[in-house]
């Protein structure tokens, strides 16, 4: 920790970042999100395998622009959510400096490619848990999903923090404010709720890079990374992306092949 | 009692779709009066969102077609709206959404009998089906119905 603490105290000194993203110890545990704007604050800069928070989400924030250089301590959630945001166009070379600690070793990535090939080494294994998690829907009748989800979603509060916590919502406007046409119902009726995790869902098919964040900022657990994972397990399986894992833009829906195959089209 | 009549919502796509429909009309072949036909300049035009909106509205069914692949006016807008609709497709699946209601389907300008025979394929199958209550009994729950809709 200590030569992370010092690094980052160089690059401050030499007047490199103006701003450091990283984490300090929370109270229950787990990273908590920081932000450092001098060397005097570093001596709380911890990192370790409870900093799972996805700092990613940050960069793009509007208060952040009167920062004119900035540095972020990453894990590789939040390396994945830059790649992503990369090849989206909304991350440029050079525009942040970005660092990870991997086995006590400080690594300062050079360009966005030296992050495309280290992530591309240090995929994270699915979760078991998850994965018999989803097998468990998988085996659910229709009506028995349906029943799920509209349970679920019903006690949602539509306070989207699902979207503020995600490092890959970020419209300056989203449809869900969108009221001219109204498109999903505001009250926070069974409805409208299906149709705001429809529309999420959809939004981020084969871009979500299943980092967790939004169903970790759920108030109310409701699973709805599953939406996203199941989709994401589909455009794998059918397509062959993997979003957050390359630099060049391979979105699965603006992308085509003449063969892909469906069932279901008359 | 008389018989329910489903309300279904057609969007189709100008350049092949609507001009089917339009060959069934001149070539006087009568098809289910139920579908109402929406003109989309193409498929890939046709976002889910519209869809959404359609049973929100109160369709008992929906209706989306367009070019064959290798069709299209635009060159690649069906194959886009094909990924789309794998994708969406796979979403409802898993939220047990009934898939049933929702029709996809390529009829080229000169399938006019193509398209009266799916609308009346889609037009008896809803019938049998019914009315979508479990849609539009979704648009009353609220955070304090949850009790009612677990059936404690």
């Amino acid at each position: 920790m200590s030569e992370l603490i010092s690094k980052v105290g160089q690059y401050f000194d030499s007047q490199i970042i103006d701003l450091f993203i990283g984490y300090t110890q929370g109270n229950n545990g787990f990273g908590k999100p920081a932000f450092f704007t001098n060397k005097e604050q570093l001596n709380k800069l911890t990192f370790n395998e409870q900093c799972i928070v996805n700092l990613a989400v940050y960069l793009r924030k509007p208060e952040l622009k009167k920062y004119s250089k900035i540095g972020i301590l990453a894990n590789v959630g939040t390396l994945r959510a830059i790649l992503q945001l990369t090849a989206e166009n909304q991350i440029k070379d050079g525009q942040y400096l970005i660092l990870t600690v991997k086995d006590n070793k400080v690594i300062e990535f050079v360009n966005l490619k030296a992050i495309e090939e280290w992530v591309s080494n240090n995929m994270p294994e699915p979760n078991p848990e998850r994965i018999a998690k989803m097998k468990e829907f998988e085996a659910l009748t229709q009506e028995e999903r349906w029943a799920f989800w509209t349970q679920e979603l019903a006690s949602c509060v539509r306070c989207y923090a699902c979207r503020a916590a995600c490092p890959l919502c970020y419209c300056e406007q989203c449809v869900v404010e969108c009221n001219q046409p109204q498109w999903v119902g505001v009250p926070a009726t069974g409805l409208g709720n299906l149709e705001w995790h429809i529309v999420r869902a959809m939004h981020l098919a084969g871009r979500c890079i299943g980092c967790g964040e939004c169903e970790a900022a759920c108030p109310m657990e409701i699973p709805i990374g599953f939406l996203t994972q199941k989709l994401n397990m589909e455009i794998a399986k059918k397509f062959g992306q993997i979003p957050g894992t390359k630099l060049e833009p391979d979105y699965a829906l603006s992308t085509f092949k003449v063969d892909d195959k469906e069932n279901f089209i008359r | 009692m008389q018989e329910f009549e489903p309300k279904i919502v057609a969007f189709v796509c100008n350049w092949c779709t609507y001009a089917g429909a339009d060959l069934a009309g001149t070539s006087r072949i009568k098809y289910a009066s139920n579908v109402r036909i929406v003109r989309f300049p193409c498929t890939g035009r046709i976002d889910f969102m519209l869809i959404l909106k359609a049973f929100q509205n109160g369709a008992d069914g929906v209706i989306v077609s367009g070019c064959h692949p290798n069709d299209c006016h635009y060159i690649s807008g069906n194959f886009h709206a094909r990924r789309r609709w794998i994708v969406f497709n796979e979403l409802l699946d898993f939220l047990g959404f009934d898939r049933r209601r929702l029709f996809f389907s390529w009829v080229s300008a000169a399938e006019g009998a193509k398209w009266a025979n799916l609308v009346n394929e889609v037009v008896s199958e809803v019938r049998c089906l019914g009315p979508f209550v479990e849609y539009e009994k979704l648009s009353k729950i609220n955070v304090n119905s949850i009790g009612e809709l677990c059936n404690v």
